[in-house]
């Protein structure tokens, strides 16, 4: 077994990668979330008050000749209706959860280079494989999360944003100081389960390379560092996952119990 | 001049008319009960006042200045609707603490926020926050929670919490504090206790609206009470001539089924 201090060392190396690429994809997609979730909830509706207007001259129009009042048309109505943010936010969502990602790694990572002038964006080596992983897994996750925000978010009473409102409060300041917290609150448990997701999900970036931990114990069966055809540490990488998830775990219960003293 | 003049307000949600023609007001230091069955727009006609709902037509005015007008625009802009607010303060139903806060912070809260669009707020910081903090404590004392300040709406009765709610909607010092079925979520034993603040806010002629289903209470506090039915106003005056000796058909239906409980 002198092959151990050697094994430990390279995944070591890459559990290191796999960190790295999670907690680059929470601290982007975190926040990017949000917005978007925002986005999908969004009620603008920049069609409305020209066609009500445009609805209203054309009654007084037929009034003023005489003529009978017409209703509204089905294409008046819709684009009364229309409403672009919320649409295209719903359009991207379904169309990043739709689809899988390991394929959403593969168009990030390769697409830009066919089509841009000049090659690929990405700088070369590591870095880039880095990079355009980060960017395929925050915008993945992101649209995750927008949903569970907007479960969280929709799941506070409609009640407590109008003791807002009678008070006074801003639509931000409501958010800020009365929907965040609850909404947080209910949103630990599902937040969990995808944050654990992710963790697990890193390993798919070895599909361009990226030498996170599955990588580096793959390679040992591959032949590296003088081993070839080491099947174990492959095994091993495991118990990283397992160990680091556990700590997560843990983290989720403590954020739990910390949020307890309300309801 | 009245402190409120509510004008032909008419709403409907849909192809539903629930608010018709309404049209009542209310002197400075009086309380007006409502009184009617579920579904008679008695909870509409307090959210049209809070701007929690938009009437289709008809015009608000507060001390004289009309504050909504169904067919100005102008009198309905976001900005400017979050200051009109702050002429009515109101009480709901479900009473809508924030959970994530102790009574006091629910009571301070709306002002400590306000408090900060204030020009001198950086300069003066510490004390204008001071003051808030004592003048919520006063409150929570008017309502008899001095000992309760630090607790967590959870950790409240149902009476406790709506009297929270009471302290937290008297902070900001509204022209009119409106109460949208105060005691309707409590046990009997807890509605005593709400309805003895609401009974001492009126002896200190707090200028109320009071929408309820306690007949007797209505007919003690209130100095003026309106009848409604179907989204119209059936009847109003004194209490004790609608309460006691209605003159519509229709009052006299709804408070027989009272009577019978």
């Amino acid at each position: 077994m002198d092959a151990l201090p050697v094994v430990i060392g390279a995944l070591n190396e890459g559990f290191l990668q796999t960190l790295k690429l999670f907690a680059v994809t929470l601290l982007g997609a975190l926040p990017l979330g949000l917005v978007i979730a925002f986005g999908t909830m969004s009620r603008l509706a920049p069609l409305a008050h020209p066609v009500q207007w445009w609805l209203r001259r054309r009654n007084q129009r037929a009034e003023a000749a005489g003529q009978p009042l017409r209703a509204p048309g089905p294409v008046a109505l819709a684009l009364i209706r229309f409403q672009p943010i919320r649409l295209l936010c719903r359009l991207v969502v379904w169309i990043i959860r739709g689809t899988p990602l390991m394929r959403q790694l593969l168009i990030i990572f390769y697409i830009p280079g066919y089509v841009l002038e000049g090659g690929s964006p990405w700088p070369s080596g590591e870095p880039g494989r880095f990079l355009a992983a980060a960017a395929a897994f925050i915008i993945n996750y992101a649209c995750y999360f927008s949903v569970i925000y907007r479960g969280g978010i929709e799941g506070v009473p409609r009640g407590q944003q109008e003791a807002g409102q009678v008070l006074g409060m801003t639509r931000g300041q409501i958010f800020r100081h009365i929907t965040l917290l609850q909404m947080i609150k209910r949103i630990v448990p599902p937040m969990s389960n995808e944050i654990i997701t992710l963790v697990k999900d890193t390993s798919l970036a070895r599909i361009i390379s990226f030498q996170e931990v599955i990588w580096a114990g793959y390679a040992f069966l591959k032949g590296s560092h003088g081993y070839s055809g080491l099947l174990w540490p492959l095994f091993f990488t495991g118990l990283y996952f397992l160990v680091f998830n556990g700590v997560l775990t843990l983290l989720f219960g403590w954020v739990e119990k910390k949020l307890s003293y309300f309801q | 001049m009245s402190v409120l003049e509510v004008r032909n307000i008419e709403k409907h949600f849909g192809a539903t008319r629930v608010l018709e023609d309404i049209s009542f007001s209310l002197e400075q230091g009086q309380a007006l009960a409502i009184i009617g069955s579920s579904g008679s727009g008695k909870t509409t006609l307090l959210r049209c006042l809070n701007f929690l709902e938009k009437p289709d037509r008809g015009t608000i005015s507060v001390n004289g200045d009309i504050i909504f007008d169904a067919g100005d625009p102008d009198t309905q802009k976001e900005s400017e609707v979050r200051k009109k607010r702050l002429h009515f303060g109101m009480v709901f139903q479900s009473f809508n603490l924030f959970p994530q806060y102790t009574a006091l912070k629910n009571v301070t809260l709306a002002k400590e926020l306000l408090a900060q669009e204030q020009p001198d707020f950086k300069a003066r910081k510490k004390e204008i926050l001071a003051q808030i903090q004592a003048d919520g404590e006063a409150l929570l004392e008017r309502m008899g929670l001095s000992d309760r300040a630090g607790h967590y709406p959870s950790q409240l009765s149902g009476g406790q919490q709506q009297r929270v709610a009471i302290a937290r909607a008297l902070a900001l010092q509204p022209d009119i504090l409106c109460f949208d079925e105060p005691t309707s979520a409590l046990d009997p034993e807890l509605t005593g206790e709400v309805l003895k603040v609401i009974r001492s806010l009126a002896e200190q002629k707090t200028t109320m609206i009071i929408v309820t289903h306690e007949m007797a209470f209505a007919r003690d506090v209130a100095d003026q009470v309106i009848f409604m039915d179907g989204g119209v106003i059936v009847e109003q005056g004194d209490p004790r001539q609608v309460i006691d000796h209605p003159r519509e058909e229709r009052t006299r239906q709804f408070l027989s089924r009272y009577a019978q409980g």
